[in-house]
């Protein structure tokens, strides 16, 4: 009866998040850049949960609770704005949507 | 077993997070992210969150993701052109990630000795007996005040997606 170190949890939550900066970082489709923050969200609530079971405690579960809570928000207005976007401006791409850069 | 449970999941959610990057094809990227919350959701169940590995495959995997794939649907988002990416960043991207990894997994060793054994049915305060009594009494709060952030989500995304704008 032998489970995986939690240290391995949370390294492969640290690969999830480099992953997603990357993605964010390195994509130029908004709707990929946005999925990308979905995943770094994701790579925290494991990082959450994980530290949950160390300490014997049910608040990181409530705070990844928060965190999902609060990504299903941002994606519902977020996916609105793109589409805004899209109307607006026919191109998803986020090199092409700079009125705001000097 | 727990290990061998782990590292399958472990590794198709690495692979699957990996692909969710290097595709090109919005679709493809939304397809893989299912995969890597599925294999999440694996994960928490193996670290005792029963509701959280529910709630994941209910609203990440279930809402949010049918969200991702109906708009790229509706805008018919197509492959993303290869542009001239940055010659310094394509020659030190990569090893400077792999850099910044292996200093955090060292460091997270060090922290984390391998005496914090993960095993599988050693903490059961995962229940949603648990989660309602914690969010409930010590988290009431918290927990009216993300209904308001709700509904002022609703209220955006309506008016944001309405047809004069």
């Amino acid at each position: 009866m032998s489970g995986p170190p939690l240290a391995w949890y949370l390294i492969l939550s640290a690969v999830l998040f480099s992953l997603g900066i990357a993605g964010f970082l390195f994509r130029k489709n908004i709707i990929t850049i946005f999925m990308s923050i979905e995943l770094m969200l994701n790579a925290v609530n494991l990082s959450f949960i994980a530290f949950s079971y160390q300490l014997k405690q049910v608040n990181g579960h409530i705070f990844a609770f928060f965190v999902m809570v609060v990504a299903a928000a941002e994606a519902a207005v977020g996916l609105a704005i793109i589409l805004t976007v899209y109307k607006n401006r026919e191109t998803l791409n986020v090199d092409e949507v700079n009125s705001m850069k000097f | 077993m727990d290990v061998i449970l782990f590292l399958i999941f472990a590794i198709i959610a690495v692979v699957c997070a990996v692909n969710v990057v290097v595709q090109t094809h919005p679709i493809s990227s939304a397809i893989s992210l299912v995969g890597v919350m599925g294999s999440l959701a694996v994960l928490y169940l193996l670290l005792g969150a029963e509701f959280l590995a529910m709630a994941q495959v209910i609203v990440y995997a279930g809402a949010i993701m049918v969200l991702f794939v109906f708009v790229i649907m509706l805008l018919n988002a197509g492959a993303e052109s290869k542009r001239g990416r940055s010659f310094v960043a394509q020659l030190l991207g990569f090893p400077l990630l792999i850099t910044f990894l292996a200093l955090a997994a060292y460091f997270i060793q060090r922290l984390y000795p391998a005496s914090a054994i993960v095993h599988f049915g050693a903490f059961q305060g995962g229940t949603a007996q648990n989660i309602g009594r914690a969010l409930f009494t010590q988290y009431l709060l918290p927990f009216e005040v993300t209904s308001i952030l709700i509904l002022i989500a609703i209220i955006g995304a309506i008016v944001l997606a309405r047809k004069e704008l």
